[in-house]
């Protein structure tokens, strides 16, 4: 089984973590640039970090088979401190990197007008980078924060093909769907999502325009929940290609519309698909 | 050593819009140097070179040395390691010496073994003895270490027989090129 995992936090992950995913079939990930436990007060506190998503990362990745990429993005919980703010001006470096395959995570935190501000701009950054979105929605006042999501993504201009929404559930799952925007779940060990509800929605709604994270960060999270819901869809009846469509070729297709996605193994083959490397053996 | 000239040559007048760019305003090195691979590809252009660092190579010869450390400072690993194989070809001097004083302090094998091409030979003999001990702790081959034979001295070899008898009390191995080095130097 081969295990995109599109949305994981690895700065905050032990080495020993690589090697177990790696174990458990994890070949490539994206890890979006968010909000650590402690808050940053200054720009450089981001760019030393975006940094790391853009260099150390994708190097201890390497280490064990793994391609690393990142989503970079004022995260929308840190675009309420105006101290923070000047990273946006920044941006528009690391979002030329070969290795950035999306803005992210973007979106709402408390719903403020800073929130709003900050995210139509970066949807804005999207649109001029020619790349996809990643749109983190709230953990508080989530069904409001999803469908105003909906709303700003619309607003934007944006396709909705190249917009992710990620964090979903039971409740917000419908007007994503209805938006025709990617469908994002993340599966944590006792809260946002399990891989037994998981199955449900995907028995529900079918494989289309779902990607299934650890979104393993800081917090009580599980990198290997992706490989968990592989086989709870297994022992409910799905077969092996519909979870490969989950758990590889929906993420690859989503983050293959950057045109950045290397999913070569080892040293740059120079082989390309539709401005993507694909890994040998097929996509 | 391949020249510049020559790199502009194998890589043709595609570039020529984009070093314009650059020339009339530095600033759009920012978005093309990351760029490079995506607008000239990956492929091996002529000397060990490939057409993305060429491309780089040549994009910094249009820009002055902040804005080198600038693009540097923001660069990606590849970026980093352009920048790096194109120092001893740019109109410079030593200035660039704290760019690879800063690859010595990652742990990236790649960087740390770029930063010991012939631009090392303005690194201090302290900087670069400590480099080539890096080299050999982290294991990158010493095959990257320009001119090592002719730079080493009894001060490295001190360093590295420490190193030596450290390991063979742990029972582990020397790298096979260090032990090669250390007897070269014996016999020096």
């Amino acid at each position: 089984m081969r295990i995109f995992d599109p949305h994981i936090h690895m700065t905050s992950r032990t080495t020993d973590d690589y090697q177990r995913m790696a174990e458990a079939g994890v070949r490539a990930v994206v890890e979006p640039a968010f909000w650590l436990g402690q808050p940053r007060t200054n720009s450089g506190s981001f760019t030393d970090y975006f940094d790391a998503l853009i260099g150390w990362e994708p190097f201890r990745a390497s280490q064990f088979g793994i391609r690393h990429h990142a989503t970079i993005a004022l995260n929308p919980k840190e675009a309420n401190d105006p101290r923070c703010r000047p990273v946006l001006d920044l941006l528009p470096r690391y979002l030329a990197k070969d290795g950035v395959v999306a803005v992210g995570e973007i979106g709402y935190d408390s719903m403020t007008p800073a929130e709003d501000e900050v995210f139509a701009a970066q949807l804005a950054l999207a649109l001029d980078h020619d790349l996809p979105a990643l749109v983190h929605t709230p953990h508080r006042d989530k069904a409001r924060g999803t469908t105003r999501s909906l709303d700003v993504v619309k607003e934007s201009g944006i396709d909705p093909g190249r917009v992710l929404l990620d964090h979903l559930n039971e409740v917000t799952v419908e007007p994503a769907r209805d938006a025709g925007v990617w469908l994002g779940f993340s599966i944590y060990p006792d809260t946002k999502m399990s891989p037994e509800r998981m199955v449900k929605i995907l028995q529900t709604y079918g494989p289309e325009r779902v990607l299934v994270n650890s979104a393993a960060d800081w917090g009580r999270s599980d990198p290997l929940l992706t490989l968990r819901t592989a086989e709870a869809m297994l022992a409910a009846g799905f077969d092996a290609d519909a979870v490969d469509r989950v758990l590889w070729r929906n993420p690859v297709e989503f983050y293959g519309q950057s045109k950045r996605l290397d999913l070569s193994e080892g040293p740059e083959t120079g082989a390309t698909f539709a401005g993507n490397s694909i890994l040998r053996g097929g996509s | 050593m391949t020249t510049l000239d020559q790199l502009r040559q194998e890589l043709g007048d595609r570039i020529d819009d984009d070093l314009r760019r650059v020339a009339e305003n530095p600033r759009a090195a920012a978005a093309l140097f990351p760029a490079a691979g995506r607008r000239y590809g990956r492929e091996p252009l002529t000397g060990g070179w490939t057409a993305d660092e060429a491309a780089r190579a040549l994009l910094l010869t249009e820009i002055d040395m902040a804005e080198i450390s600038e693009i540097y400072r923001y660069g990606d690993t590849a970026e980093k390691l352009a920048v790096l194989k194109a120092l001893p070809l740019l109109t410079i001097g030593e200035k660039g010496t704290p760019l690879l004083e800063d690859a010595l302090r990652t742990n990236d094998t790649r960087l740390v073994a770029a930063a010991l091409g012939p631009y090392a030979m303005n690194l201090s003999p302290e900087a670069w003895r400590q480099a080539v001990l890096k080299c050999v702790f982290m294991g990158v081959p010493l095959t990257s270490v320009h001119r090592l034979t002719e730079r080493a001295d009894p001060e490295l070899r001190a360093m590295l027989r420490a190193f030596a008898d450290e390991r063979r009390a742990a029972g582990r191995d020397m790298p096979p090129d260090a032990l090669a080095l250390l007897d070269q130097l014996k016999e020096a």
